[in-house]
């Protein structure tokens, strides 16, 4: 309960805030609270992945973009689109929680220590029964360094 | 201390969790400012000059009556030890100055962040094999934590560079991030293959296995990862990588001095700079000991021998033997420094993504076929079809160098030629002409 | 010590998941919305996560299927690393032919 406030900080402050690189920062805090959140939800392994994947190589890939390309800051203009999407956001908000939460006020998730995050049965898991969609993600990320090798790259006539 | 005992449980965990936090804080925090001077003092040895010797020689007045009667006349030397502590004291009294216009909030978390990886990244590295005073924590992700800490300390560097309002700063903090990506990958796969061979992510169930006889086979020796083929060439992946995640020369691209004026810590001055300083070389020392944890069998002797379990299972000798080592890994890094000049930016880049990235796969494949020849075979067996292996590899990386080599021009110098010597040789032939 | 309520997990997911929607409607900087777009799919992550971990020690299913949450969460990672990659990618592209990163001025296919 006390990592879910500055993790909520956090994310308002990645949509509210001026510059790219703020909000990048916002971004990342709030990944390092949910990889805390991971843990107390005793999955050591996903928690300890979500900072290496996202703190570590997802947002500073961000950061050498946004650095890359510097761009000027674009002038939020005061138009329609913002009190259309704050109410719109509001609206999704309490259909979500006017169906889910009640259901769940009563649930406890119990405050033990077990071992489904435990890196060894990650493991097994991903090479016994999922080790297909195992072998798909990692063609897909293939295709995804092809591909952007294939952006990032200057045609030279 | 009965009354510890009787507090509850979760205060006792607590408390011991940071009692264990300050014990592992000590032997990083202290030698920094030995480090220094030990570096400073061993390049100037290489590179055949005397460096910082003087500073803290006391030699006491023989003839004032300030001096009490058996100080006369005495010297007290410290070869310099005092300069490091001097030039700490000086940043700490400068004037501070922050550059205008700049991101003051990120200007000063940069230099936060590059401590805070420096302090932390060694929580899990285990001192000793007493596990009621280290690793701070041992947790099943041991090796990842690592991983995942070093990859933070990209983000102060991006940071500082960004915050500065500097172009040099901002190209410094650039070449940072795409370094450090870069080289991330290889260590990864390269701590990887380790794991396979302990079969557990634990630092200490790493330095457990590496503690019986060598193969199983050479009595005298422990098992340490850097003996058997695989775990050389990890472990020679890992120090390359090692030394380009700390920025350190020759993969110091972050902070050339000759094209970036200092890099992404141009604007820096005064404490923010001491601790970037200070952080560089905590994390230098962390990593050497991440390095003899992993490769060179933690706190154990180089010599296995039963006399010497019981110095290895106390702490205190634990943590001098990890010093000894992780002094021996900055020896290394310094060493480094003065033998190799900095590499250019294409050849990091070569160097990390199309030969150390796939070194490391390859290593990967060849430690998995290690594991089962050892199960099926026995160890013996397990030596020869990895040695066939790296001969294999050996042979094909020859072949493609060779057919490199007859496809890519090949450069003399890495002197550009402005014009080329064919048409320089015609306009001198032409001056000729034109002249009488 | 009994436990946190599964209704605050499942809130916080929801309220990140509301602000990266309502994040990608009025930002107008493509980079930004990239985030916010990180932002819903980690939302789903913690999800899935305090879903499986409550349906492993209160409702007693097998670790087989407790399973499920870890993994669908690591193939999110795999999906959403490969679609920065190629994101970002689109995005200096397009800054380099517009020398312009907007993205309600983007219309090139308007023609």
């Amino acid at each position: 309960m006390m990592l879910a406030g500055p993790a909520a900080l956090a994310t308002v402050g990645v949509v509210a805030s001026k510059s790219a690189v703020r909000s990048a920062l916002c971004l990342v805090f709030n990944f390092f609270i949910l990889a805390f959140l991971y843990f107390s939800l005793s999955m050591e392994m996903i928690g300890i992945t979500q900072i290496m994947v996202y703190a570590g190589a997802i947002m500073v890939l961000f950061m050498f973009v946004i650095m890359l390309l510097n761009p000027k800051l674009i002038d939020e203009k005061k138009d329609y689109k913002l009190p259309i999407g704050l109410l719109f956001g509001l609206a999704l908000f309490m259909l979500l929680g006017s169906q889910i939460l009640p259901k769940l006020m009563t649930a406890n998730v119990p405050a033990m220590e077990y071992e489904v995050g435990s890196p060894k049965l990650v493991g097994e898991a991903l090479f016994t029964t999922y080790v297909f969609p195992f072998e798909v993600v990692s063609l897909l990320l293939l295709v995804g360094v092809v591909g952007s090798v294939f952006l990032a790259k200057r045609r030279t006539p | 201390m009965d009354w510890l005992h009787s507090l509850n449980p979760t205060i006792q965990d607590v408390l011991s969790a940071i009692g264990r936090a300050i014990l592992a804080l000590i032997p990083i925090f202290v030698p920094v400012p030995f480090m220094i001077w030990y570096e400073r003092r061993l390049l100037s040895w290489m590179q055949d000059r005397i460096g910082p010797n003087r500073t803290g020689n006391i030699t006491f007045s023989s003839t004032s009556s300030a001096v009490p009667g058996f100080l006369k006349g005495k010297k007290i030397k410290l070869f310099g030890l005092a300069q490091s502590m001097a030039d700490g004291l000086k940043l700490f009294l400068k004037e501070d100055i922050m550059p205008d216009k700049t991101d003051r909030f990120l200007f000063i978390l940069a230099p936060c962040i590059a401590l805070f990886v420096a302090l932390t990244l060694g929580c899990t590295i285990p001192f000793g094999g007493d596990k009621r005073f280290s690793p701070v924590a041992d947790v099943n992700i041991g090796m990842l934590y690592i991983l995942a800490i070093s990859s933070l300390g990209a983000y102060s560097t991006v940071l500082a560079g960004y915050s500065s309002n500097n172009k040099y700063s901002l190209l410094g903090g650039l070449r940072a991030s795409a370094q450090l990506i870069s080289y991330e990958l290889a260590m990864g796969v390269s701590l990887g293959s380790m794991a396979l061979i302990t079969g557990s992510l634990k630092m200490t169930d790493v330095v457990t296995n590496q503690s019986g006889p060598l193969y199983g086979m050479i009595g005298f020796l422990h098992n340490w990862n850097i003996l058997t083929p695989m775990g050389f060439v990890s472990a020679a992946i890992f120090a390359v990588c090692m030394i380009a995640e700390t920025n350190r020369p020759p993969f110091d691209l972050p902070e050339a001095e000759n094209e970036l004026v200092a890099g992404y810590h141009t604007e820096y001055s005064t404490k923010r700079w001491g601790l970037f300083m200070m952080a560089e070389y905590m994390a230098m020392l962390t990593f050497s000991m991440v390095f003899a944890t992993v490769f060179l069998g933690g706190y154990q002797w180089p010599i296995r021998w039963d006399v010497f379990d019981f110095l290895e299972n106390n702490f205190l000798i634990g943590i001098v033997t990890m010093l000894v080592k992780g002094a021996l890994g900055l020896t290394a890094y310094i060493w480094i420094r003065a033998t190799f000049p900095r590499l250019r930016y294409d050849q990091l880049m070569n160097l990390g993504w199309k030969f150390l990235l796939p070194l490391a796969v390859v290593n990967l494949v060849i430690s998995a076929t290690w594991i089962f020849a050892k199960a099926s075979y026995g160890s013996l067996a397990a030596l020869i079809t990895v040695g066939i292996c790296y001969a294999v590899l050996a042979f094909i990386w020859a072949m493609v160098r060779h057919r490199a080599k007859k496809v890519e021009p090949q450069y003399r110098s890495r002197s550009v030629n402005m014009v080329p010597a064919t048409r320089r040789t015609v306009e001198m032939v032409s001056n000729k002409e034109v002249t009488p | 010590m009994n436990g946190v309520p599964l209704a605050a997990y499942i809130g916080l997911s929801m309220f990140m998941f509301t602000t990266g929607v309502v994040g990608v409607v009025i930002r107008r900087n493509p980079i930004v919305i990239f985030m916010c777009i990180e932002l819903m799919l980690n939302a789903v992550n913690l999800a899935f996560l305090s879903f499986a971990r409550y349906r492993y020690a209160a409702d007693g299913v097998s670790v087989n299927l407790a399973m499920n949450g870890p993994m669908m969460v690591i193939f999110v990672m795999a999906v959403a690393a490969a679609e920065v990659a190629v994101g970002l990618g689109i995005i200096m592209a397009i800054y380099r032919l517009k020398e312009e990163v907007d993205v309600d001025e983007i219309n090139l296919i308007k023609g």
